[in-house]
């Protein structure tokens, strides 16, 4: 129950002047994990049965090592942008969405960084 | 919020039957939400067995019969019934629409009739819009300029003109607004669909002075971005116009911006 007026209760707290730089990285993100997606896809299949040593060459290439870390960027940036949405859509609890939406970036940061601190290892470990 | 089953008193349960008159040949079923404030009382779905060979074509012209001859308690908003005011806005077999533009005989079967979805419901097929009309005044709708008004008109260009089209006809029944789930989950910060077509009307009109000051209003991640291209807003539309367009050249501003 209140009886604040119905144009004080829609202007709430004003605009947050944010959200178009989610917006267009969302966008970005997904443009570039068009091409890097099919490359890991078409690298992924290529590499079936593959041993560690021969993976390990096979990232060593100059080519291969680079994509496969923007490909870990991209896709765990876009992962915690898209997820980020889902959570502000469907809940509402206050306090469950700020628990929420922290654990998704910390994850998301937390998978990326292990992703490339594999590939290094891989590339460049004994 | 997201509501997958009705609050308990909101459910709909079977209600009663009015038959149609004797001797009537050709019957068309309307189950009508009924919702009456006044009692303690579940809404319920009744059923109008209506005499078409004594109705007029359109939806309203069957509920206007039904409270005229069957059941004067039977409450709906209307005006116009020709589509340019925007009162008769309901859900019509399953869409949104405006029931004096809706023509019966593109009903199959039944022909079921609900107030406008998630809204409160005030009585019947009356809901509330008092959120919706509150946003639609959030977004100034009127030409707001600094530079003095001349003698005459402010004048613009045919070209100018032109890009108004398609967004001045919207006579604010909220068909689209009530059909959007991005609306349903978040009516309380997103605008919706109405009031975002309106918005874009004010931001492309070249008399208007303060389009930055408009795109600073919308600039927030419900206000504007809460929109996930669904496009039940322009699906539903019955008066054929392209919300979902309006809020993507908005969003193409945004970015223009940056």
């Amino acid at each position: 129950m209140s009886l604040r007026s119905d144009l004080g209760r829609v202007r709430g707290l004003g605009s947050a002047q944010n959200g178009t730089a989610h917006w267009w990285a969302q966008r970005v993100t997904a443009i570039a994990l068009i091409p890097l997606s099919l490359w890991f896809i078409y690298s992924a299949v290529t590499l079936v049965g593959i041993d560690r040593a021969g993976f390990k060459i096979w990232l060593n290439a100059p080519g291969s090592i680079l994509l496969m870390t923007l490909f870990v960027i991209a896709l765990f940036y876009h992962m915690q942008l898209g997820l980020q949405v889902v959570i502000e859509d469907y809940v509402h609890n206050e306090r469950n969405k700020i628990v929420s939406l922290l654990l998704n970036k910390l994850v998301a940061v937390f998978f990326a960084v292990s992703s490339i601190i594999a590939l290094i290892k891989v590339a460049f470990g004994g | 919020m997201v509501e997958f089953n009705l609050p308990k008193g909101s459910r709909v349960v079977k209600g009663q039957t009015h038959t149609a008159p004797d001797g009537a040949k050709n019957i068309k079923k309307f189950k009508i939400y009924r919702y009456d404030p006044d009692q303690d009382k579940n809404p319920q779905l009744d059923t109008y067995e209506v005499d078409m060979d004594n109705c007029g074509p359109m939806v309203l012209d069957a509920l206007i019969k039904i409270k005229n001859e069957m059941d004067p308690t039977l409450t709906f908003r209307r005006s116009c019934r020709e589509g340019v005011c925007g009162s008769c806005a309901m859900n019509v077999d399953g869409t949104n629409t405006l029931a004096c533009t809706k023509d019966i005989v593109d009903i199959k079967g039944d022909a079921k009739v609900y107030p406008l979805p998630h809204m409160p419901v005030i009585k019947d097929l009356v809901p509330d819009l008092s959120t919706p009309y509150a946003q639609y005044t959030q977004i100034k709708p009127w030409v707001q300029a600094d530079t003095p008004a001349p003698g005459s008109e402010r004048l613009q260009t045919p070209e100018e003109r032109e890009k108004l089209d398609g967004l001045w006809e919207c006579v604010l029944c909220f068909c689209c607004q009530t059909s959007c789930p991005s609306y349903w989950w978040n009516g309380d910060r997103y605008l919706g669909p109405a009031i975002l077509l309106q918005a874009y009307r004010w931001i492309v009109d070249s008399r208007d002075e303060k389009t930055g000051d408009r795109l600073d209003n919308l600039e927030d991640p419900f206000r504007l971005y809460r929109c996930h291209t669904i496009l039940n807003c322009t699906n539903t539309c019955p008066k054929s116009l392209n919300p979902a367009l309006a809020i993507a050249e908005t969003k193409k501003l945004m970015v223009e911006r940056m």
